[in-house]
């Protein structure tokens, strides 16, 4: 399926395409610790932290991720002594790991042409890009569990198997209310999901996951909001109210939690938008330029049509980003026993009966 | 026994999904008038501001006029302390926190006169019964200083000397 043959050329594009990438997001998730602050601040009819300054310029309170960054790298680095060491270390690491490698699959715009081949803007375009997502979201779960077993401590314990439960319960719901798509789309792949999307229905009306399959797509986000325990779903962590898995944690490993967060944030609004809202496209813009259903065309070099799209992608990511910072500050946390029955009692049942309608829908039309 | 009505939950509650949006609406525009209001201010346009933050230290909360703040000694008209050590703030405070040693004050009318009067603003809770308890209204708590944090705790004992020269916020 790929019109390149794997030759340095290759290798030396998915390694630019990797550091763009881990560049991009790693630096999204700073700055999303500085959205998280300031938005839950207008929000709440607040100003929000603005007084770290460098030189007296106070930007607003950029500067307070760095600050942050800088107080965790210089704290003690503390291991329970009696917990193990090689774990409460490895715990962490996999938590990044695992969201960082789920966002391999994310296509972030259409193809690149350099010199004369084509690099398509995505990381790694495998023919079962679908499950390995949710693949990569399961070993998430390694790095909760770990955090809490490896602290030697029952209160940290006990939130790493509550984190533990929400997300396996959440993962079966997650593939489950996708499900739908893939019938629709017809492929795993995501970027033909993505392509699929330009479609248009009817010759008017791009065919968009969200027009599509409605209540997948509510679905989808309450799952996903579950899995990455965002509030109102944190019951693991629990913050102020109760002792959460990464409750041992100091210094720089607890900002990799932190920042494994985040970043599970960002895999979250991109697979929305991938699923959902036609990922890099915008209605009616194909390679050569604009073709409406009106007929207007307006051409378009190629590189200009790539960089719409991918500053479309990313206006879309964001603006998801937003709505679950919104959705974090605006509801209540969940109860923990809430959190599950809500996964299993009515996400499930309604995710399988989407599946089933979708289902017959696809085969009555086909 | 009463009975206590079960309040039904309309589809709208139970469904859950109308409330939510409902909720994200609420917030949402609440952010987007406060998101408004300070780009406008970016530009130095005043806007109706939505915020309640007081920039401490560039502004300050206004202090009300009741509230317990620094104590002060009151004077006479003619300049004279009020305070004829009579002991009843000492006896009435709490925290044990202010120290009178008396003198005798030659006037055959006011008997007596503080030779030091200190109070340890480090044990003051500021009640304010030291205030309710003089009967010749020597001290107050109205300077509307609140300020009054310090480095090294010797200095957070405050003299007569200290206590006579402030002035009240609101005379």
């Amino acid at each position: 399926m790929t019109d390149f043959g794997i030759d340095g050329f290759y290798w030396a594009s998915k390694v630019v395409l990797c550091l763009v990438v881990l560049f991009g997001i790693l630096n999204l998730a700073g700055f999303l610790g500085w959205v998280e602050r300031k938005q839950s601040a207008v929000m709440q009819d607040r100003i929000g932290a603005n007084r770290a300054s460098i030189m007296g310029i106070r930007a607003f309170g950029l500067f307070h991720p760095i600050a942050d960054a800088l107080k965790a790298l210089v704290k003690e680095d503390f291991v329970p002594p009696t917990g193990d060491r090689k774990l409460h270390f490895l715990a962490p690491v996999i938590s990044l790991f695992a969201v960082l490698l789920a966002y391999s699959v994310i296509p972030f715009g259409d193809y690149v042409a350099v010199a004369g081949r084509k690099i398509p803007l995505q990381i790694a375009d495998i023919d079962v890009g679908f499950l390995f997502v949710f693949a990569a979201a399961s070993l998430g779960v390694y790095g909760v569990v770990l955090a809490g077993l490896s602290s030697n401590n029952k209160y940290a314990l006990l939130g790493a198997m509550r984190g533990a439960a929400q997300m396996i319960a959440y993962e079966v719901t997650l593939g489950l209310t996708v499900l739908g798509i893939c019938l629709i789309y017809g492929s795993l792949r995501l970027n033909d999901i993505v392509r699929a999307q330009g479609e248009l229905l009817g010759g008017w009306v791009p065919m968009w996951g969200v027009l599509l399959q409605p209540l997948g797509f509510v679905l989808f986000v309450v799952a996903i909001a579950a899995e990455t325990r965002r509030i109102p779903f944190d019951a693991p962590e629990g913050e102020s109210e109760i002792i959460g898995y990464f409750i041992e944690y100091s210094g720089l490993k607890f900002i990799a939690f932190w920042m494994s967060e985040f970043v599970a944030i960002i895999v979250a609004a991109g697979l929305i938008t991938t699923f959902f809202f036609g990922g890099w496209q915008i209605p009616f813009l194909l390679e050569g330029g604009f073709h409406t259903p009106w007929g207007a065309t307006w051409a378009l070099s190629h590189d200009l049509v790539v960089l719409l799209q991918v500053g479309a992608f990313t206006l879309k990511v964001l603006f998801f980003i937003w709505l679950l910072m919104t959705v974090r500050w605006t509801f209540p946390r969940f109860r923990f026993d809430q959190v599950l029955a809500l996964g299993w009692k009515n996400i499930l049942p309604l995710a399988l009966i989407n599946l089933l309608v979708t289902g017959l829908v696809v085969a009555l039309v086909r | 026994m009463p009975i206590r009505k079960q309040v039904k939950m309309g589809w709208r509650e139970e469904i859950y999904l109308p409330e939510l949006l409902r909720g994200i609406w609420i917030t949402s525009r609440h952010f987007g008038r406060n998101l408004w209001g300070h780009i406008l201010a970016l530009f130095g346009i005043k806007a109706p501001s939505y915020t309640v933050t007081v920039q401490y230290p560039e502004e300050r909360f206004p202090v009300p006029i009741r509230y317990r703040t620094l104590h002060r000694l009151t004077r006479h008209p003619d300049g004279t302390p009020r305070c004829t050590a009579c002991m009843c703030c000492e006896t009435i405070c709490p925290a044990e926190c202010i120290y009178i040693v008396a003198g005798e004050y030659p006037d055959r009318r006011i008997e007596k006169y503080p030779v030091s009067f200190r109070i340890d603003l480090s044990k003051c809770v500021f009640c304010g019964f030291c205030v309710e308890a003089c009967p010749e209204d020597a001290i107050r708590m109205d300077t509307g200083i609140v300020e009054i944090s310090e480095y090294d705790r010797g200095r957070m004992m405050y003299e007569k000397g200290d206590l006579l020269a402030l002035e009240g916020a609101w005379d």
